[in-house]
C-alpha cells in the first residue's frame, strides 16, 4: 500500500508536467483544430531559458520560471506567426499543410538548440536543497511538491481566466462556433495568438520544472515529452481543458506504475499504447464532446 | 443606410450571386425573399464579411463608409467581420448559431463583446424586457433551450451591441406557427425602437407582412423589387412564394 501511494506521488509529479504541455495542445486544437507539435520544443526552450537564467544571472527559482514563461510566450507567438498564420490565410493550404508545418517547426527548433548549445545533456544547478517529507508511508520530495504546486496554481489560474474573463469567454465562444464568434466582434487572429501564447507559457514553465526534477536538459527532451503530452490531451478528450489535466495525470501515473511493475524497458511505450487504445475505443476521449460534423 | 452595388459572390466554380444591387434605408424593414439556394444567406454573409465578394468592382457601403470595394480615394477596402459589429451591424445568423455550451447570460455577454462602455446592465435590462423568458433562463446552458428560446437568445444577443442595422437570417426556421407570429411581432417592435432590419426569409408571407420593401431573389439575380404590399399582391410572387 505504501509502495502504491509512493508511486501515486511520483506519477502525479510526472503527470503534472505532461498536463501543463497537454493544455497547450488541447486549447489550440479546441480553437483551430490544429495540433501544434512544436509545444514539445517550446517546453525544451523553456528548460534551456531557465537553465540560462540560473547559470548566467544566478536567477532564483521564481525568476527562472517567470523568465522561461516570458521567453516561451514570445517564442509561441513567433511560431504561430511564421509557421501557421500564413497557411490559415492561404486558400490552397489544407489541414495537412498545417500539420506538416507544425512538424517542421518542431524539427527546426530542436535543431536550432543543437546549434546554439550542442547536443549534450546539461544538469540543472541546485537551486535549493531537496528534502523528503514522509506522508502516510510515502515520501514526497520538495521538488515534487514544487512541481505539483506550481502546476496546480497555473491550472487554477487558467481555469479562472477561461471561465471569468472577457477574453476567456471569447476563446470559448470561438471554440464553439468560429463564425458566430466573429459576428460578435471577436478578432479570431488575436484570440489564436493569445491561445498560442498561453499554451507556450505553460509549456515553458513545465520545461523548467522538468529540468529541475530530472536534473537534465537537452535539445531533444521535447520530442518524447511533447508526444506523451499529445497522448494525454487525446486521452482526456482533445479540446477539453479539464480533460488535458486528467489525461496528463493519468499518463504520468501509468508510466510510473509501469516502471514500478518492472517494465521500465517499456517506459515510453505506455503513453502510446494508451493513445492507440483511446483512438480505437473512444476517440473523443474521457471528457471530450463527441464531434458532430457541421453540415 | 446600406447600399449594395453589383455584388458578385462565388463558392469555387459556383456563382451564388450574379451582381445584385439593393438598398436599405434608415428605419426600414427590408425583406429578401426567394427559394432555397437563391443566394439570400450569401447576401447577408457577405455584408458581415464572412464571405468575400468575387469581384473587386462589387461595392457595399454602410452609412457612407465603404465596407467592401473601392472607397472615394480609390483604395480597395474589405472590412473584417469583427469590425462590423463596432460599426453598428449585427447579424442573427441562419440556424441561430448560439454558443451551446455557454449559459444564456454568457451568450448575451458575447453579444456585447464589442462594446467598450460599462453600461451593460442597461443593455441586459432592455433585452430581458423584450424577452422575459431569457431572464428566467439566464443561468441555463443555451444548448438545452427549445428552438423558439434559442431564436430569442440569438436575437437578444444581437441586440446587446445596440445595432443600427440588424441582419436576420431565417428567424422563422423550424418554429411552430404561433412562435413565428411572436418572433415577427418582436421584429416589428425592434424596428419601431429605431433599428433598421434586413430580413431574409423563406416564409414570404410573414416577411412581406412586416416589411416596408422587399426584393425577390432568384438563383443569384434580383427578379423583382418594390413595396412589400405591392409584391404581396403581385401575381407571379403569389404563385411562386405564397403558395397560391
Amino acid at each position: 500500500m505504501a509502495q502504491f501511494l509512493q508511486q501515486m506521488v511520483n506519477g502525479l509529479a510526472l503527470g503534472s508536467i505532461y498536463a501543463l504541455i497537454a493544455l497547450g495542445y488541447t486549447m489550440v486544437y479546441g480553437i483551430i483544430a490544429l495540433i501544434n507539435f512544436a509545444y514539445g520544443e517550446i517546453y525544451m526552450f523553456g528548460a534551456f531559458t531557465g537553465l540560462f537564467l540560473v547559470l548566467t544571472w544566478k536567477a532564483n527559482l521564481y525568476l527562472a520560471i517567470f523568465g522561461a514563461m516570458a521567453f516561451t510566450t514570445v517564442l509561441g507567438l513567433v511560431v504561430e506567426r511564421v509557421a501557421y498564420r500564413p497557411l490559415r490565410r492561404s486558400r490552397n493550404a489544407g489541414r495537412l499543410s498545417a500539420l506538416i508545418s507544425a512538424i517542421g517547426a518542431s524539427i527546426f527548433l530542436s535543431t536550432l538548440m543543437v546549434l546554439l548549445h550542442g547536443p549534450a545533456t546539461t544538469g540543472f544547478p541546485t537551486l535549493f536543497q531537496n528534502r523528503n517529507f514522509v506522508l502516510g508511508g510515502a515520501s514526497i520530495s520538495l521538488y515534487q511538491i514544487l512541481i505539483i504546486g506550481v502546476s496546480a496554481l497555473l491550472m487554477v489560474g487558467l481555469d479562472l481566466f477561461v471561465r471569468y474573463t472577457k477574453t476567456g469567454r471569447a476563446m470559448r465562444a470561438l471554440s464553439q462556433d468560429a463564425d458566430a464568434a466573429a459576428l460578435m466582434g471577436v478578432n479570431t487572429d488575436l484570440m489564436i495568438a493569445i491561445t498560442f501564447a498561453i499554451g507556450s507559457a505553460l509549456a515553458g514553465a513545465a520545461g523548467v520544472l522538468a529540468g529541475i526534477y530530472f536534473n537534465a536538459v537537452q535539445p531533444y527532451m521535447g520530442l518524447m515529452a511533447g508526444l506523451k503530452a499529445f497522448a494525454a490531451a487525446v486521452l482526456g478528450g482533445i479540446g477539453s481543458i479539464p480533460g488535458a489535466v486528467v489525461g496528463g495525470l493519468l499518463i504520468g501515473l501509468a508510466e510510473i506504475m509501469g516502471v514500478a511493475a518492472k517494465l521500465s524497458d517499456w517506459k515510453d511505450a505506455f503513453a502510446f499504447a494508451i493513445l492507440i487504445l483511446v483512438l480505437l475505443v473512444k476517440p473523443s476521449g474521457l471528457l471530450g464532446r463527441s464531434i458532430i460534423k457541421k453540415v | 443606410m446600406l447600399v449594395i452595388k453589383d455584388l458578385q459572390v462565388s463558392y469555387g466554380a459556383i456563382t451564388a450571386l450574379h451582381g445584385i444591387s439593393l438598398e436599405v434605408r434608415e428605419g426600414e424593414i427590408v425583406a429578401l425573399i426567394g427559394a432555397n439556394g437563391a443566394g439570400k444567406s450569401t447576401t447577408l454573409r457577405t455584408i458581415s464579411g464572412l464571405v468575400r465578394p468575387a469581384l473587386r468592382t462589387s461595392r457595399i457601403t454602410f452609412r457612407g463608409e465603404t465596407l467592401f470595394g473601392h472607397d472615394a480615394n480609390g483604395k480597395y477596402r474589405a472590412a473584417l467581420p469583427h469590425r462590423l459589429v463596432e460599426m453598428g451591424i449585427s447579424h442573427v445568423p441562419e440556424g441561430r448559431r448560439i454558443f451551446p455550451a455557454m449559459t444564456v447570460r454568457e451568450n448575451l455577454l458575447m453579444g456585447a463583446y464589442s462594446r467598450r462602455d460599462r453600461r451593460l446592465s442597461e443593455a441586459f435590462e432592455r433585452v430581458y424586457v423584450r424577452f422575459p423568458r431569457l431572464k428566467e433562463r439566464a443561468g441555463q446552458v443555451a444548448g438545452t433551450l427549445s428552438g423558439g428560446e434559442q431564436q430569442m437568445l440569438a436575437m437578444g444577443r444581437a441586440l446587446m451591441s445596440r445595432p443600427r442595422l440588424m441582419l436576420m437570417d431565417e428567424p422563422s426556421m423550424g418554429l411552430a406557427p404561433m412562435l413565428v407570429e411572436e418572433i415577427f411581432s418582436i421584429i416589428d417592435e425592434i424596428n419601431a425602437d429605431g433599428t433598421t432590419v434586413l430580413l431574409v426569409e423563406q416564409n414570404a408571407q410573414m416577411a412581406l407582412s412586416v416589411a416596408d420593401r422587399a426584393y425577390v431573389l432568384e438563383t443569384g439575380h434580383i427578379a423583382l423589387s418594390g413595396a412589400a404590399e405591392e409584391l404581396a399582391r403581385d401575381e407571379s410572387v403569389r404563385k411562386a412564394y405564397l403558395g397560391e
